[in-house]
């Protein structure tokens, strides 16, 4: 599974003292330690409080950039920011994210195609998120008919099919499974799938165990990357023990620190 | 409609590694031997890189061979009395890019030779020739306990190939491996998830992975081939699928596997129906070479001279340098 942290986020509240301090201290940090942990590929959010977001967007990039080459997933809604933060960031990064309505996918496909970047795209257009997998994969399969029309490749292509909180959408968990198993039949090379995972337990008890729980089932159905907590030892455990079982990866006794040599 | 290939598109490599250490290099090698740096599955030229000619490795023993098969015989003569002189005729008369000293004469069972009477025939082996040199313990673990260490000193700066660690007994010659800037090979009995384990094993030990060759303990024609050539194939498809701890360089032990079966070492008489003994050898020597080149090896340990030579035209073909 592509592992992409979610932890350089300006809705944290360290990285948000970090940015208005301009210290680039806790950011090496939160990079190396999301880096060992497994991640690869970091998240790199301003967050809604960022007065310029645009200036904040640099220096958060440059700041990451200090000690990592590792792909950055730009994390904004806003074209000039994206393009800014993809520009410091260099090939191979990721747009987080574009939703699937014509208009921003004029805007995001050329800009993935020009910065040689991976797409995030949302399944939520102007009429909202759908209420079941069908109007997913709708909206999922406008997405690639309108990245192929524009020559983005569908593997560079990562479909989200928009998880919901467990204690607010109880029957979205099921539609988005439901949805991962119908995007792989959308083109071939299929396009890629990706998970907020978070969200899934936003605002419930016992969140660590939910994302967890998740993961694996979403993993089981066919997910190919996520935007998560790498920090979390034990979702990352069970995203490893899931591979393995997938025969996605070579059992070793020690295939824990396999994967995290 | 023109047909198009299937291209598969790899993320990652094969880790390539030099055996051999040049006087510049602080060795006393005349050439040195670079293998692996695949990018593809075996030759598929249009879809990545086979950038490294699988090599040759031909076996020496520090004793002569029992129970050798008379074809074997006859093309090496004499020179099986003194490894130094047989790998001589290897690398000179046969053209090996390596040399595999097997100390078997270790072997309790057999001479239960020391570790110093092994060093030296790993020092005469190394000052008969100038190619890279794989020097192999007799498969005893508390034997290649005590003698590889020493053989690994002697030859120190040489940048030689060391084998066998295995999942139970790796300690010892990975220290030594470590110690004196060699190369080490892994094995496992065509077992894929002990092989990737063995590497993990060596790896923390702060073995550095692109300094191992791994060895799935190998079958002949006959005799377990296409178990030994899947594991391979499922070895590679992961190394350039991502998984560091399988993305070495492959060695394939195929000359005693290939003489072990009765196809290839019944003489004349007890099988006439057969055909002529040499030929019978040399054809299941050379097939079951064949095989684990296209599985993915990138080191084959040799016997017969004229193997060797059909071994490597086949290798000249797939790479592209036909004459």
């Amino acid at each position: 599974m592509y592992a992409i942290g979610e932890r350089i986020n300006g809705m944290f509240k360290a990285v948000r003292e970090a940015i208005q301090a301009q210290d680039p201290e806790p950011i090496h940090d939160l990079a190396k330690q999301q880096l060992a942990a497994g991640a690869n590929c970091l998240d790199v959010n301003v967050g809604p409080a960022a007065a310029d977001p645009l200036a904040a967007m640099e220096w958060l990039v440059k700041a990451v950039r200090e000690v990592t080459d590792a792909p950055l997933a730009i994390d904004t809604t806003k074209p000039d920011v994206m393009s800014k933060g993809l520009e410091l960031a260099g090939p191979g990064s990721v747009i987080n994210s574009t939703k699937g309505q014509q208009d921003q996918l004029d805007i995001f496909i050329p800009m993935a195609v020009e910065h040689n970047a991976s797409l995030i795209a949302l399944t939520i257009d102007e009429n909202g998120i759908p209420r079941d997998a069908n109007g997913r994969g709708e909206i999922a399969l406008r997405v690639v008919a309108a990245a192929m029309e524009k020559g983005l490749d569908p593997d560079r292509l990562m479909i989200d099919g928009v998880i919901l909180p467990v204690n607010v959408a109880q029957s979205t968990p099921n539609h988005v499974l439901e949805t991962i198993r119908n995007i792989k039949v959308l083109s071939d090379p299929p396009p890629k799938t990706v998970l907020g995972l978070s969200n899934v337990s936003q605002g419930t008890q016992l969140r660590e165990l939910l994302n967890r729980t998740y993961l694996v089932m979403a993993l089981a159905a066919g997910l190919d990357a996520a935007i998560l907590d790498v920090l979390d030892t034990e979702l990352m455990d069970a995203m490893i023990a899931s591979e393995v079982l997938l025969n996605k990866a070579v059992y070793a006794d020690d295939f824990l620190k396999a994967y995290r040599a | 409609m023109a047909f198009e290939i299937p291209v598969e598109k790899w993320t990652a490599a094969v880790s390539a590694l030099t055996i051999g250490a040049a006087e510049a290099d602080g060795g006393t090698r005349t050439s040195t031997v670079t293998v692996g740096g695949e990018t593809t599955l075996p030759f598929l030229g249009f879809e990545g890189d086979t950038p490294n000619r699988p090599a040759i490795a031909m076996e020496v023993l520090d004793v002569p061979p029992p129970n050798y098969p008379e074809p074997l015989s006859a093309a090496f003569g004499d020179a099986v009395n003194d490894p130094a002189v047989w790998a001589k005729r290897c690398v000179e008369e046969f053209g090996a890019d390596m040399v595999c000293l097997r100390l078997a004469g270790a072997h309790p069972d057999q001479e239960n030779k020391s570790a110093e009477d092994c060093a030296q025939a790993v020092k005469s082996v190394l000052g008969a020739v100038g190619v890279p040199l794989i020097i192999w313990g007799c498969g005893q673990p508390d034997k290649d306990n005590e003698i590889m260490p020493r053989c690994s000193e002697v030859a120190a700066g040489e940048n030689c190939l060391l084998g066998t660690a295995t999942e139970d007994n790796y300690k010892t010659i990975t220290a030594a491996c470590m110690a004196d800037g060699h190369k080490l090979i892994t094995e496992a009995p065509i077992d894929i998830n002990i092989q990737k384990q063995a590497n993990i094993l060596v790896s923390e030990m702060g073995l550095d992975l692109s300094r191992i060759v791994m060895f799935q303990a190998t079958g002949g024609l006959g005799y377990g081939m296409e178990y030994a050539y899947s594991i391979m194939e499922r070895t590679r498809l992961a190394a350039l699928g991502g998984d560091r701890m399988l993305a070495m360089p492959m060695l394939s032990v195929v000359g005693p596997e290939a003489w072990k079966a009765k196809e290839a070492r019944s003489p004349e008489e007890a099988a006439p129906e057969w055909g002529a003994a040499e030929e019978r050898g040399v054809s299941w020597e050379t097939t079951t070479a064949t095989c684990f080149l296209n599985g993915g090896t990138d080191i084959l340990v040799m016997w017969h001279p004229r193997a060797v030579a059909l071994l490597r035209k086949t290798i000249d073909s797939l790479m592209g340098e036909e004459a």
